[in-house]
């Protein structure tokens, strides 16, 4: 029996599982998909907020101020990019500088540091790509982004590292609470644990009614359409660009990415409770994307767009983050709700679960918990004399396998090989991004799938695009 | 019958637009116009009694740098005999070392064409 | 660092005929560096036959076609390296590269002859809305893995894209025992050649939508169906045109884009029609001494179109290291002129052609019975009948030097005559 099983690997789920790893515990993490972060945390503007939007007295608020602070320290400990480019608020109308000094002494009561109202020069110093008519902006200099699904990966990786497992291709389809333990099951397996945490993004609410006298709490998705521009667009914008926020959220943003990229999007669409699976991108959606960011700029460089894509919000119906044990179960915990600013929140919503659990738990530290996790080698980042060195010792990273991006075979066996590594094109995309510059996996993707069936001992034809049914190959020709 | 017939010829890149009329005084029962060369006019007639294809496919091929070697056959073969000459290919398995133009199936299908590689590989 | 007189980067078709031609004209000192595992590149998936007409006066397959020029280089001793890739080329001439062997190397060269081709137009590109599936493969990829590492990507095929790859591969999963049920193309004719859609599509029975386009993907994990819809003048789907296919799998043949993020770094002018450098008559880019040619500089049908344009690079790369290039003397600059989309070469330098020089062309739109007319500034030089020219199919010009005038101009090439709009294949 484990002490606890988190349900859900995305960037929350796994973040509490490392957490927790820095105890005497056994823990698992639950994951339905063959791969960690194949949810919201893979489609998300990979923002971390600086926090002056949500409510001082909100969770969302707390959480977000909090997480934003601990970022830096969490990314250096787990090689996961990040970098704190700051954010613009943009006002166009006597309005939105009222709503801007709304949003300053929000941030000031949360103690956002180096927030202010910068005027429109100032702002078109800083990106002259902007439409004309600027009054204003809201200047978070702590705002930041990062690669979502890379910290979900970090997060798995050191919690494995640490002594938690990791149980992929477990949905769970039942969970029935028998004495002091929660009996939980997927088609295929049965497992027990004492505590159950649940993170399981926009299916939290069905999860926690598996077992629940009483629903606590109803997740609806929100869906958000991005596009992803090439990195020959670098530099179109410096900060994370926001309108002025809305009752349906912050807007439709401009976002430079930690890879170079650009950002555009999201829009913003109540689905239905039936509808959890809905990810797919829509014509008119993506043009009214376009339409909203031209408020923004008219600049766009969308010619040089590389790909769409779309992610689901877990919108809960009180509208801030749950974070707390169940009303009506004991021993379940639920994390849910977690939409924007959920990534920013992250490190402290682990934090907050960990109290939790430690407080009801009271277990040992670890002596031996480490927080590294071993750093990834990017050959791109290498000087030429490291490169030389990395080489001679393993030729494998003298091969460059993708040439968009340009990453060398030795990178792609490294991401295969860790913990919670890869084991699909999109796992390997995710870690080591052949398959997500301009040629969209055209070359790299037959190496890439030589590479995972050699590392993984595996048949071509069982090398899968994402999903578990998402067979690239049929068989062999003539068969 | 069709007295009026509108083709591509496919013998060559060009594709030329060709017409044809039937015509029983024609030198070949048909006034062809539209060929640049002489092919043409060939292909014209050829495709109105017995369309031929050239068919370029694989085979499977062991211990060689991959596990398939293109061929070809040496001249067109008649189109209705096309997947009946894969199934014949397909059925066949040759062994490195192959030089370009070597013969892996001779007269198949009793054509008078051969299956022939259309690349060199080295044993592996 | 290592000194080489002419590095060649990419030993496919343009690559293999640049580096020959280059030796033959009296430079010894050549490295082609190729980043697949053998010479030929792309040529060694295109199995089809098609390849060599113009050459070698013969009809040969891709691999074929390439042989002959592998065996020559080989011949010829001229030294490569395989495996190996390019990442940087300065405007200096430095050009970085690296292997498993060899690690990095700096190789220092007095003249590059880029020859990088392209890659394929991909989905994300295009925007087509829906899930992300697998099944969803650009046109090359499946060729890949079909003729090469002898995999079957899919049973149910739909094809986007009446490009050349997308009609040869609706063919080669038809024989290999797949059903393709369509193949889609935006615009109102096809964009490969007319003979393909002969003996590609309507030998097997295989319908062209034209002026239709997939309007959505659906399938969770592995393609399930595309949504076909009819397009109007705009390219803009016609509601209630909407047909559903059930397939497992959705080929993209929509466009080939010339990579040229090396000529980019090197600081290489890019036209933007070609999205290739600008060239002048000996193929050399707005870098003195980086030459370059084949799909590269502009995306081309026959691979015969490439060898000669190829040929022409190596030799003049050759005579820039023998010093024997002119500068001097009238300089002229090409136009695409009504109805031509673009010219390549862009810059005539009168003084380096002996008897005539090449234009390379496409023009905008189809056309029956019309004339290309050069002139000179506003003066007819020249004119040739063409009884038919698309899109799809590269036209080329040779322009005797004698026609041209002693003085800068600029050349334009139109065209003259009616357009047909609906063109049907055969």
């Amino acid at each position: 029996m484990y002490d606890i099983a988190v349900i859900g690997a995305g960037v929350i789920g796994t973040a509490v599982a490392r957490e927790l790893s820095r105890y005497n515990l056994s823990i698992v993490m639950l994951e339905r998909d063959n791969d960690v972060a194949c949810g919201t945390t893979k489609a998300n503007s990979a923002i971390v907020h600086a926090g002056y939007d949500a409510s001082a007295d909100s969770m969302k608020g707390i959480m977000n101020a909090k997480g934003n602070a601990m970022f830096g320290d969490v990314c250096k400990e787990l090689d996961v990019p990040f970098e704190r480019i700051g954010s613009l608020v943009v006002a166009f109308t006597e309005e939105d500088m009222e709503t801007l000094e709304g949003l300053l002494e929000n941030g000031q009561a949360l103690d956002i540091p180096g927030l202010k109202i910068i005027d429109s020069k100032a702002v078109y110093e800083r990106e002259p790509n902007l439409n004309p008519g600027v009054r204003g902006a809201l200047y978070a200099p702590s705002a930041g982004i990062t690669e979502p699904w890379e910290m979900a990966i970090a997060y798995a990786e050191n919690a494995v590292n640490n002594g938690a497992e990791l149980k992929l291709n477990f949905e769970v389809k039942s969970i029935d609470k028998i004495e002091d333990a929660f009996e939980i099951k997927s088609d295929k397996e049965t497992i027990k644990s004492r505590l159950v945490i649940n993170c399981a993004g926009v299916y939290a609410d069905q999860v926690h009614n598996m077992v629940a006298t009483e629903p606590d709490f109803a997740i609806h998705p929100r869906r958000g359409q991005y596009f992803l521009l090439d990195k020959t667009t670098e530099g179109f914008v410096n900060h994370v660009i926001f309108p002025c926020p809305s009752k349906m959220g912050k807007g439709t943003l401009v976002v430079p990415t930690v890879d170079g990229n650009i950002l555009v999007g999201p829009d913003s669409q109540d689905l239905g409770l039936d509808e959890k699976e809905a990810i797919e991108t829509t014509g008119d959606r993506l043009a009214y994307v376009k339409e909203m960011v031209s408020q923004l700029t008219t600049k766009v460089p969308f010619r040089e767009q590389i790909t769409e894509f779309s992610g689901l919000r877990a919108e809960p119906d009180g509208g801030d983050f749950i974070i707390d044990w169940s009303k009506s179960v004991e021993g379940f915990y639920n994390v849910a709700g977690i939409k924007s600013p959920g990534l920013s929140s992250a490190p402290a919503i682990a934090e907050r679960v960990m109290e939790a659990v430690v407080e009801l738990l009271k277990p040992e530290a670890k002596a031996d918990f480490d927080p590294v996790r071993r750093p990834r080698i990017k050959i791109e980042h290498l000087s030429d004399d490291e490169l030389q060195t990395l080489i001679e010792k393993d030729p494998r990273y003298g091969r460059i396998i993708c040439r968009c991006e340009m990453i060398s075979e030795g990178e792609i066996v490294d991401a295969i090989n860790r913990p919670a590594g890869g084991t699909t094109l999109n796992g390997i995309k995710r870690r080591v991004r052949p398959g997500a510059g301009r040629c969209q996996g055209g070359f790299c993707g037959p190496r890439v799938l030589e590479i995972l069936a050699r590392e993984l001992e595996m048949n071509p034809i069982d090398v899968k695009h994402e999903g578990e049914d998402a067979y690239i190959l049929i068989g062999e020709t003539k068969a | 019958m069709k007295k009026h017939h509108e083709l591509v010829c496919i013998v060559c890149p060009m594709g030329c637009r060709l017409t044809l009329e039937k015509d029983d005084n024609a030198p070949k029962g048909y006034i062809i116009e539209g060929n640049v060369c002489k092919r043409g006019e060939d292909y014209a007639i050829k495709e109105m009694t017995n369309p031929t294809r050239m068919l370029p496919t694989t085979v499977k091929i062991k211990d060689g740098f991959i596990s398939r070697l293109p061929v070809r056959t040496t001249e067109a073969i008649p189109k209705e005999l096309i997947f009946k000459a894969m199934e014949e290919i397909n059925a066949v398995e040759v062994k490195a070392p192959v030089k370009c133009g070597d013969v892996v199936i001779a007269n198949i299908l009793d054509t008078g064409a051969d299956i022939i590689a259309t690349r060199s590989m080295k044993q592996r | 660092m290592k000194q080489v007189d002419i590095v060649v980067i990419g030993a496919r078709p343009a690559g293999l005929a640049a580096a020959i031609e280059a030796r033959k004209n009296g430079v010894k000192d050549i490295l082609v560096i190729e980043r697949d595992r053998e010479l030929g590149g792309i040529l060694m998936q295109c199995i089809h036959n098609g390849f060599g007409l113009h050459v070698f006066k013969e009809e040969l397959t891709g691999p074929e076609y390439a042989e002959r020029f592998i065996d020559e280089l080989s011949d010829m001793g001229i030294e490569y390296k395989l495996d190996t890739m390019v990442t940087d080329i300065t405007p200096e001439k430095v050009v970085k590269a690296m292997n498993t062997e060899d690690g990095l190397m700096n190789i220092q060269a007095k003249a590059v002859i880029l020859t990088m081709g392209c890659r394929e137009r991909t989905r994300g590109a295009i925007a087509i809305p829906g899930t992300r599936p697998a099944g969803v493969m650009s046109a090359g990829t499946a060729q890949r893995y079909i003729n090469m590492e002898g995999y079957m990507v899919g049973k149910r095929v739909v094809i986007l894209g009446s490009g050349d790859i997308g009609l040869i591969m609706a063919r080669r999963m038809t024989l290999e025992g797949a059903k393709v049920l369509a193949v889609a193309e935006l615009m109102p004719f096809s964009g490969g050649l007319t003979r393909n859609i002969v003996q590609c599509l309507d030998d097997f029975d295989i319908p062209l939508l034209l002026s239709h386009t997939v309007q959505e993907i659906r399938g969770k994990d592995r393609l399930e169906g595309v949504t076909i819809s009819q397009v109007d003048e705009n390219y803009k789907p016609i509601p209630g045109t909407e047909q559903t296919y059930e397939c497992d799998t959705l080929l993209l043949s929509v466009g080939l884009i010339p990579e040229n993020e090396l000529s980019a770094s090197a600081g290489i002018e890019i036209d933007p029609t070609t999205s290739g450098p600008i060239v002048n008559e000996a193929m050399e880019t707005s870098v003195p001494g980086i030459f370059a040619s084949g799909n590269v500089v502009h995306v081309h049908d026959l691979v015969d179109f490439v060898t000669a344009e190829s040929r022409r690079a190596g030799e003049n790369a050759a005579k820039y290291v023998l010093g024997q290039l002119k500068e001097d003397g009238p300089v002229q600059s090409t136009e695409a002129g009504a109805g031509v989309n673009y010219i390549v070469p862009h810059v005539i330098r009168t003084s380096n052609i002996e008897k005539d020089v090449t234009l390379f062309m496409r023009v905008g739109n189809v056309f029956h019975n019309a004339e290309l007319v050069v002139k000179a500034d506003d003066k007819i030089i020249m004119t040739k009948k063409r009884r038919h020219m698309a899109p799809g199919e590269m036209e080329s010009l040779k322009l005797p030097v004698n026609k041209l005038p002693q003085t800068d101009a600029v050349i334009t090439v139109e065209v003259a005559e009616e357009v047909v709009q609906d063109e049907k294949a055969s």
